[in-house]
């Protein structure tokens, strides 16, 4: 068949395809999002299969698992925060009768590019015992997808992808095999096997502790775990996962003795494999892409004979992406000398646009709260965390998708007033409502400023899940008082007005919800441009691949 | 052979379409290729960049490693300084002159660009005025391309093909443009 050049998140996307895959869900998350993209436009220019984005990673997951139920093949995506949204039905699905191959792929991102942690989902897939596949390059990331959903079917078990930065937002090109069709429809046949009452989830919990010893069994003979022993040298024994194998590679030549060499690149870990390769050598070098997953497990509690080296005994970093020349040092090669610069050179962190609404909102919310300046502002995930930079320094928090809304409650009954939050719509349909909920049952003490951009902005623009007419509607229905609730215009020539508005608001002693309503410029100037296509200038990919 | 490019600029100038029109006119001359991009929040009018591998044997690291890279190709010249670890010695900073001035703290630019021209190989061209004398500043990344090409590994007439089907889908015009934007940069290097 043909070749592609496909980012790292396209080959998983299009491995998919080709392995029958039914239907797809995600929400939008950095490195994840080019993942449903590329889907979307598949599914728009063959008929199928089905993408959709969704509210947020769990609903997401749950719409796979259905797909999995009626028997056929389902993929979720989401970045590796997103699977702490998704963990409950992520969890309790490797102890159902897994039908369908649903293949959950999770974008981790080491060194927190666009962030705010950089755990490992390897944990995650070994918490829930199940597979999990690590692919190293664009051509594994396609064969490995289409291999994990015939695991998934082999084995009744979701399977873990994880990807990091680096191959999620690299491009390479990737040979293509033949498609396979989808499965047909299949109802499960007994019932049990889905539901998890406790004397059912007993039995099957038994049952996915009994396969524990299939997975290994695979893990030990699969090609993707390769041992190489050299005969001749018992010094050094280098372990590597996922794409630290590539910055190994890359540096290998250079040494004077060709170490023995483990890859994982298929979880469980091959504990027989490691064990040869441990007792081969005096050290071992262990080289992996994100936490210290495989060297923990290997150091265990009493020492083993051999020596090992890496994240977690210091020799490399303990935090941050890996890079060749860190695998460089750690391989005691001289790192080569670049031109040295004298001159110390300013940053040039990220902004928002010229023009962004969020600017205006913040201008707005900075005058209306003036008089009180010990004022907590709790904010949340997305392109207005950037107002906690200068010219703002308009928010005092950011955690997590959502937590704006409960932790202004919070700070609000423990006496921190006035408290307001601050969330971005697509956010707030996420999963703020929850909160508001609450906020609404308490009538606390605060002010929710949603900032209405009418897209997700921060990660190239997709739709909301609800449009601005709906999110309106919906937050009246919850509870919120009409008199306290205002649908405001972030217009910078209704900056002043829109101030007068929120301050009596920030003032009042209950709850009070603010919109302010402004559509993204960068939408907005692609909507612009595929109305006129011939009158546009010269677009730029980066423009339209954030 | 092996050429490895770091690609900088600030969000928007078209780091990404510099990248994937020599990425593509390599490969139509059978190189193997890896292209590493950033997206994402650090793309909001921040610095980004682009790590570019070119190789006849197959890539193992998507990622550049210090002292390694043959060019660094930058639309804006702090961004074009702050990878200088990554170049090679023998390496050569190809730089539009026209900074892109977003924060305050910005240096002098003269200073700048005295640092680029005592390095030991650099081309400095002023992009934003060759642009526009092509029919659109917006053109500027092609204008670095062009520039680029006189030291790149690729033949000049297959990135043309490649930057004739890029722009394509937006109209003769800006293919036009583009075109000659990629030429007159080309020629602006050759007079440094």
């Amino acid at each position: 068949m043909t070749n592609k050049v496909l980012l790292g998140d396209e080959a998983i996307a299009l491995g998919a395809v080709h392995a029958g895959l039914t239907a797809a869900y995600a929400y939008p998350g950095t490195p994840s999002t080019e993942l449903l993209e590329y889907l979307l436009v598949y599914a728009r220019e063959h008929g199928g299969p089905h993408a959709a984005w969704c509210s947020n990673e769990k609903t997401a997951y749950e719409e796979a698992l259905g797909v999995s139920f009626a028997g056929r093949r389902a993929l979720a995506a989401m970045k590796h925060v997103g699977l702490n949204v998704a963990a409950d039905p992520f969890i309790n699905s490797a102890l159902v009768a897994i039908s369908g191959g649903l293949v959950l792929v999770v974008a981790d991102d080491p060194g927190m590019h666009s962030s705010q942690n950089e755990q490992d989902s390897r944990f995650y897939a070994d918490f829930a015992r199940i597979i999990c596949l690590e692919p190293a390059n664009q051509q594994e990331a396609y064969l490995m997808t289409r291999e994990a959903f015939d695991l998934s079917e082999q084995f009744h078990i979701p399977v873990m992808i994880r990807l990091v930065t680096r191959l999620a937002h690299s491009r390479s090109e990737v040979h293509l095999l033949a498609a396979r069709a989808e499965n047909p429809m299949s109802k499960p046949a007994d019932s049990t096997g889905w539901t998890l009452l406790p004397a059912n989830a007993r039995r099957r919990w038994r049952s996915l502790l009994e396969r524990q010893a299939d997975f290994l069994s695979y893990s030990e003979t699969c090609a993707h775990n390769a041992l190489t022993l050299n005969e001749n040298d018992r010094t050094l024994g280098v372990i590597t996962t996922g794409l630290a194998r590539n910055y190994f590679l890359e540096n290998v030549d250079d040494l004077s003795v060709a170490p023995s060499y483990l890859h994982v690149g298929a979880y469980p870990l091959p504990v027989e494999k490691i064990r040869q390769l441990a007792g081969h050598v005096e050290r071992v070098l262990v080289l992996e892409e994100g936490q210290p997953f495989l060297e923990r497990l290997l150091r265990g509690i009493v020492s083993p004979p051999a020596e090992i080296r890496g994240r977690q005994s210091g020799h490399i970093p303990p935090d941050g992406e890996l890079t060749p020349d860190i695998v460089r040092a750690a391989l005691g090669l001289p790192i080569r000398k670049g031109i040295a610069i004298s001159t110390t050179l300013p940053a040039r962190p990220p902004q928002l646009c010229a023009g962004c609404p969020h600017g205006d909102s913040y201008r707005a919310l900075k005058t209306a709260i003036e008089p009180f300046p010990g004022a907590a502002v709790t904010a949340d995930i997305g392109c207005y965390t950037l107002g906690a930079l200068a010219p703002y320094g308009a928010i005092q928090s950011c955690v997590c998708m959502g937590a704006s809304v409960g932790m202004a409650k919070g700070a609000s009954e423990a006496g921190l007033r006035p408290a307001v939050a601050v969330i971005g719509d697509s956010t707030f349909l996420h999963s703020g409502v929850t909160a508001l909920m609450d906020a609404v049952a308490a009538d606390t003490d605060m002010t929710l400023i949603i900032l209405d951009n009418e897209t997700i902005a921060m990660t190239g623009g997709q739709p909301t899940i609800l449009p601005s007419s709906r999110l309106e509607k919906l937050i009246v229905a919850l509870g919120v008082r009409p008199e306290h609730f205002h649908v405001l215009n972030a217009h910078p020539k209704h900056e002043s007005r829109n101030a007068e508005i929120i301050r009596p608001e920030i003032e009042h002693k209950g709850l009070s919800v603010i919109v302010m309503v402004r559509e993204c410029v960068e939408t907005a100037r692609k909507k612009r441009k595929v109305k006129t296509p011939a009158t546009a200038s010269v677009a730029t990919a980066a423009e339209v691949q954030i | 052979m092996k050429y490895d490019i770091i690609v900088a600029g600030v969000g928007g100038q078209g780091t990404l379409s510099v990248s994937s029109i020599i990425a593509s006119a390599a490969m139509s001359e059978g190189l193997s290729v890896k292209q590493s991009e950033v997206h994402g929040m650090s793309q909001r009018g921040g610095g980004v960049v682009t790590n570019l591998r070119l190789s006849d044997k197959p890539i193992a690291s998507d990622l550049i490693a210090r002292g390694s890279a043959s060019m660094i190709l930058s639309i804006e010249p702090l961004e074009g300084l702050r990878y200088l670890p990554y170049l090679s010695p023998d390496g050569t900073l190809v730089s539009s002159t026209n900074p892109v001035v977003n924060i305050p703290d910005y240096p002098e630019l003269e200073a700048l660009l005295q640092t680029i021209r005592e390095l030991p190989h650099s081309v400095l061209v002023d992009g934003e005025k060759i642009a526009r004398r092509s029919g659109s500043i917006r053109a500027t990344n092609m204008v670095m391309v062009g520039a680029a090409s006189r030291l790149l590994p690729i033949k000049p007439e297959n990135i043309e093909h490649f930057i004739q089907k890029s722009f394509g889908g937006k109209g003769e015009r800006v293919v036009e443009t583009n075109i000659k934007a990629f030429r007159a940069g080309r020629e602006a290097a050759n007079l440094v």
